[in-house]
């Protein structure tokens, strides 16, 4: 019964890339989809939430995806075609759009920043025999899964809170100051329980100065955090850690205000905090959060070279997590297909399993992969807010900067 | 924990209440004249939030200035749809008017996520975040401000009902539909103007919001759905009972947050929806209707 | 009993049928995986779109909050398996003792406490709700971080612990989806069904001939929740991961219910005729967009709801009453 499934789908991918090339004149002259070149460009599917509640993220996302191909060409990898399809934070959608580009004759797939709706992509991915290279995901179990096809270049949930934990540490070595106690508050969606549950279990193993007084958890739809920040405030904790999004950073940040509380430092290990509209929609009031997150390397070259490619597109964006490794994992796609000089999806996979770029954007030794395809080199920053950019300021290989401790007082501003 | 937190959050959730019970409001008056259940309510209500979003970030509008524009705007959105869609409805079963209010959102929710984009928008006012003291209570600005307002539009719709003949005659035709035609009234006009009022209301409430709050195309859903709630254990079809209902739930939540975890708040307050549901379904105020 | 089945159907609807059956069954050798996992859409759908029918078109209650039990049904199931190693059938058992007792508990408040029409929506849409938070902060089912399912190999089909290859899961889900509408027949037919219709159209009417309302209708829920768990199975095992935040929500439950209201409620074509529709119109729209290069996010969205508004207009009973009446398929009663 498999044989005949396998035929089934060579036979139809032979018959549609006959059609590709008619299809892709059509599409040629559609905006920003299309990277035209000389030779065979890799086809590949870019999977991401456009429309629907994740849909801030996904557009994010895709400015990554718009600058990839201008980018690459300059580095001197082959060409990409891209195609872009929009989940619409919906799991169903995923899954079928992700068959229809394979049906359509994609060769790679990218994608696609929500955890439920990539370990749908990748079970049809792993199925059909098709890479995927996942730009944004956290949950663990996706490269738990023994998975051959399928590949994270971003940290999973234990990645990011031992770098935080670590980075933590290093700022407190160079400011000589340490926090005793620390107040959490986390959004109740996947990354915060995720986050919360990391926490909780590698929180004894880093042996940290402080004592976390109390965890308050919170609704991501919630309107109003008055009740969380007040009773954050009553633990009388030193520093507060934020696992949020963008809504509740800025929201918890009014409250802060509001209240009249400034602790000794605001530590967030997730979004919200160092994105474009929190630092536009505060101005002077966005200064001093300290964000542990994946993001990318003020020092290598490439990312000043992305960066600038971006403030090109996009004059008023910033940067950012979502850009950087979305822009990767096509730089991933590009480098494998330039080793294994064919698209042939089995050969590409050999290729992305083989993979070591060390000049690309995020922190770490490169970008390279485990035999569960998980890239484990990779490190996080701690990075902060400071006069409505961005600064790295540990690990030390990839600091630009100097922390600022403790936080600003918030009435004290301007 | 001391005792101004308990106060000051007391306090905050029924000012926040005020508001939400001020979109309640509308559409308690429109189910409760047109008996059409309003599910398009919370992405009228993001309409008019992104209206007074524009006039903010075009004109420096304050959204305390939007508020009749926004009720005019949203009076007129709803009495043309109305007219057009909604009167044919009004005899079909709950499941069909279900589905027109359902695609009407889902074309709002969807045009306002191409027309704004993904990301949550905010006004910034010059005193977003001032606060008065009273005592040990603090009470933030905007809250305040926005509690007032509510409670001066809801009393402008209570009078308006009261006191004015087309309100007496809007009122006839919820109580009487037969008699209300058998006397001469023209009950698709006062139909019409009725779901404007209830839209104007959700027009103004979304104005105050802007306030304090930030909007999303996704915006919609969450409001309706706690609109619901609040019309419910208020009471239908009765407007103090909205305003009631409002303040009881944004206490409710409040406190419950403050209680337990915030994240079980939500379940606080389906938890009186249902016990409400139960054992007092005309809501707190409204009348046993049969 | 095929007596039964078939009593009343003009011979053209049968000839129909049987051909779609023929259809489906072969389909899987005739078209690639794309539009397989899109008519696996469909059927789903389909099923739970007449499941949700049995509480609402017979028994004239409106449910906002279906995704309750799907999402019930999925935990159950997932939990059972992922925890225990119980395969997903002998796991269904479970589900459907849970969501059966779940859908009483509904069924029960409601009935008893004379709630109705649009406030008994509101229950359901506050007992989905309820669960949707009390799981993401459930720590045995994982929260709000995910339940995962151990992923299997493909190579071969597992039909006993539901493991395996796309077409596997299609056959599965359309002989559930050929039961679902058997069984919807058999009670049309029967004096439950009969006394359902009795109820939906004028319930105090029915009281007043001696039928016992109250039972009749909680046979209409309970029915309908046991068989809405096997959706939930489908769903955790073809996807192998649940979000509480995904699988409980709201527009879960209002997927639920477009394809029945779209394609006609009450009437045994409408759910699957819906789906059809409404499917094969959202991957209409999808590849109409890519072909002209129309890349806006959202557009597909609006067009869809502008369809969905006019079919709602212009075909108050659905779109399956009307069709069927045009091609001589309807009932002859």
């Amino acid at each position: 019964m498999k044989k005949k499934y396998q035929s089934k789908a060579a036979v139809t991918r032979r018959s549609f890339s006959a059609g590709l090339g008619a299809a892709s004149v059509v599409a040629g002259t559609a905006p920003f989809n299309i990277v035209r070149a000389q030779g065979a460009a890799l086809k590949v599917g870019v999977l991401l939430p456009r429309s629907g509640y994740q849909a801030g993220i996904g557009q994010d996302c895709q400015r990554g995806v718009d600058i990839a191909g201008g980018l690459l060409k300059e580095l001197g990898y082959p060409a990409l075609q891209i195609v872009n399809a929009d989940t619409e934070t919906n799991v169903d959608v995923a899954r079928s759009r992700a068959e229809k580009l394979i049906a359509d004759g994609a060769q790679l797939l990218v994608g696609a920043f929500d955890s439920g709706q990539t370990s749908a992509i990748a079970q049809v991915s792993e199925q059909k025999g098709i890479p995927l290279v996942i730009n944004i995901a956290a949950a663990p179990p996706i490269t738990e899964q023994g998975y051959k096809f399928v590949f994270r270049n971003f940290p999973t949930g234990p990645m990011i809170l031992r770098d935080a934990f670590l980075n933590q540490k290093a700022i407190f070595e160079l400011t000589g100051s340490a926090p005793k106690t620390a107040v959490m508050m986390h959004v109740n969606d996947t990354y915060g329980m995720a986050i919360k549950g990391g926490v909780g279990a590698m929180f004894p193993k880093f042996d940290m100065p402080y004592k976390i007084a109390e965890q308050i958890s919170y609704d991501p739809a919630a309107r109003d955090l008055s009740v969380e920040v007040a009773k954050a405030k009553a633990t009388g904790a030193e520093v507060l850690i934020a696992v949020s999004r963008l809504n509740d950073a800025i929201l918890t940040t009014r409250e802060l205000v509001k209240q009249r509380w400034s602790p000794m430092a605001i530590l967030s290990i997730g979004p919200g905090w160092y994105e474009d509209q929190y630092l536009k929609t505060l101005g002077k009031l966005s200064d001093g959060p300290i964000s542990l997150v994946p993001w990318y390397d003020p020092n290598k070259p490439l990312s000043g070279k992305l960066g600038a490619a971006l403030a090109k597109a996009h004059p008023d964006v910033g940067l950012s997590t979502n850009h950087v490794y979305t822009f990767e994992a096509l730089l991933i796609a590009a480098d494998a297909y330039k080793r294994a000089g064919s698209a042939d999806p089995k050969a590409l996979a050999e290729a992305i399993r083989t993979t070591n770029i060390t000049n690309n954007v995020s922190p770490g030794p490169g970008i390279m992969f485990d035999a569960k395809g998980q890239n484990d080199k990779l490190l996080c920053s701690a990075i902060q807010n400071r006069g409505g950019k961005l600064v790295t300021v540990a690990p030390k290989t990839a600091a630009n900067a100097k922390v600022e401790w403790p936080l600003k007082p918030y009435d004290k501003r301007a | 924990m001391p005792i101004d937190i308990y106060l000051n959050v007391a306090v905050g959730g029924i000012l926040a209440g005020l508001v939400y019970g001020l979109m309640a409001l509308g559409l308690s008056v429109i189910f409760g004249v047109v008996r059409v259940v309003n599910f398009a309510h919370g992405e009228m209500m993001a309409i008019a939030m992104y209206a007074s979003l524009l006039a903010f970030s075009l004109f420096k509008i304050d959204p305390l200035l939007m508020i009749l524009p926004c009720a005019v705007l949203l009076f007129g959105l709803g009495y043309c749809l109305q007219g057009v869609l909604i009167n044919r409805f009004i005899t079909r079963p709950e499941h069909s008017q279900f589905l027109l209010m359902v695609a009407i959102a889902i074309i709002i929710t969807n045009i306002q996520l191409i027309a704004f984009g993904p990301d949550a928008r905010s006004v910034q006012t010059p005193y977003a975040y001032d606060s008065y003291q009273f005592g040990r209570l603090i009470v933030d600005a905007d809250k305040l401000y926005g509690a007032i307002a509510a409670l001066v539009v809801a009393a402008m719709l209570f009078a308006f009902f009261r006191f004015t003949r087309l309100g007496t005659a809007i009122r006839a035709c919820a109580d009487n539909y037969t008699g209300a035609q058998v006397v001469g009234l023209d009950v698709k006009r006062l139909y019409a103007l009725t779901f404007g009022l209830g839209c104007a209301c959700v027009g103004a409430a979304g104005a105050i919001l802007m306030l304090s709050a930030d909007v999303t195309p996704q915006f919609g859903p969450v409001a309706t759905l706690q609109a619901f709630i609040i019309v419910i254990t208020g009471g239908m079809g009765s407007m103090v009972g909205a305003l009631l209902g409002g303040v009881l739930i944004g206490l409710t939540a409040a406190m419950a947050g403050l209680l337990f975890t915030p994240s079980i708040k939500a379940m606080f307050v389906y938890g009186i929806l249902v016990l409400v549901l139960l054992f007092r379904p005309q809501g707190i105020i409204g009348k046993k209707t049969s | 009993m095929m007596g039964r089945l078939t009593d009343g159907l003009p011979r053209r609807a049968l000839v129909l049928l049987a051909l779609l059956l023929a259809l489906a069954v072969v389909a899987p050798f005739c078209v690639g995986d794309y539009w397989l996992t899109v008519l696996i859409l469909i059927l789903y759908f389909a099923y739970t779109g007449q499941a949700w029918n049995i509480m609402m078109g017979f028994a004239g209650q409106l449910s906002l909050g279906h995704a309750l039990f799907v999402g019930l049904g999925a935990y159950t199931t997932a939990t059972l398996f992922a925890y225990y190693g119980i395969p997903p059938w002998i796991g269904l058992i479970a589900a459907v003792a849970v969501t059966v007792a779940c859908g009483a508990i509904i069924g029960f408040l409601a009935f008893r406490f004379r709630v109705a029409g649009v406030y008994f929506a509101i229950l359901t849409i506050a007992f989905a709700e309820f669960a949707r938070t009390g799981f993401d902060n459930w720590s045995f089912a994982n929260g709000a971080a995910g339940l995962f399912l151990p992923v299997a190999q493909y190579t071969h089909n597992d039909l006993w612990q539901l493991r395996g290859h796309p077409a596997m899961f299609y056959y599965v889900l359309l002989a559930a989806t050929v039961l679902v509408f058997v069984a919807s027949r058999l009670i049309l037919k029967s004096r439950l069904g009969f006394y359902c219709l009795a109820i939906r159209e004028d319930e105090q009417a029915a009281r007043a001939s001696g039928v016992n309302t109250f039972r009749y209708k909680m046979y209409a829920v309970m029915i309908s929740a046991g068989m809405t768990s096997f959706a939930g199975m489908f769903y955790a095992f073809f996807y192998n991961n649940l979000f509480p935040e995904q699988v409980f929500n709201i527009s879960r439950s209002i997927e639920i219910i477009l394809a029945p209201l779209v394609g006609g409620v009450g009437t045994l074509g409408g759910p699957i005729f819906g789906a059809f529709v409404l499917e094969g119109l959202a991957e209409g729209l999808h590849n109409l967009l890519d072909t002209f290069g129309i890349d806006i996010p959202g557009i597909k969205q609006v067009v869809f709801g502008a369809v969905l508004l006019l079919v709602v207009i212009a075909l108050p009973e659905g779109l399956w009453p009307w069709i069927a009446r045009r091609l001589g398929l309807a009932e002859r009663r």
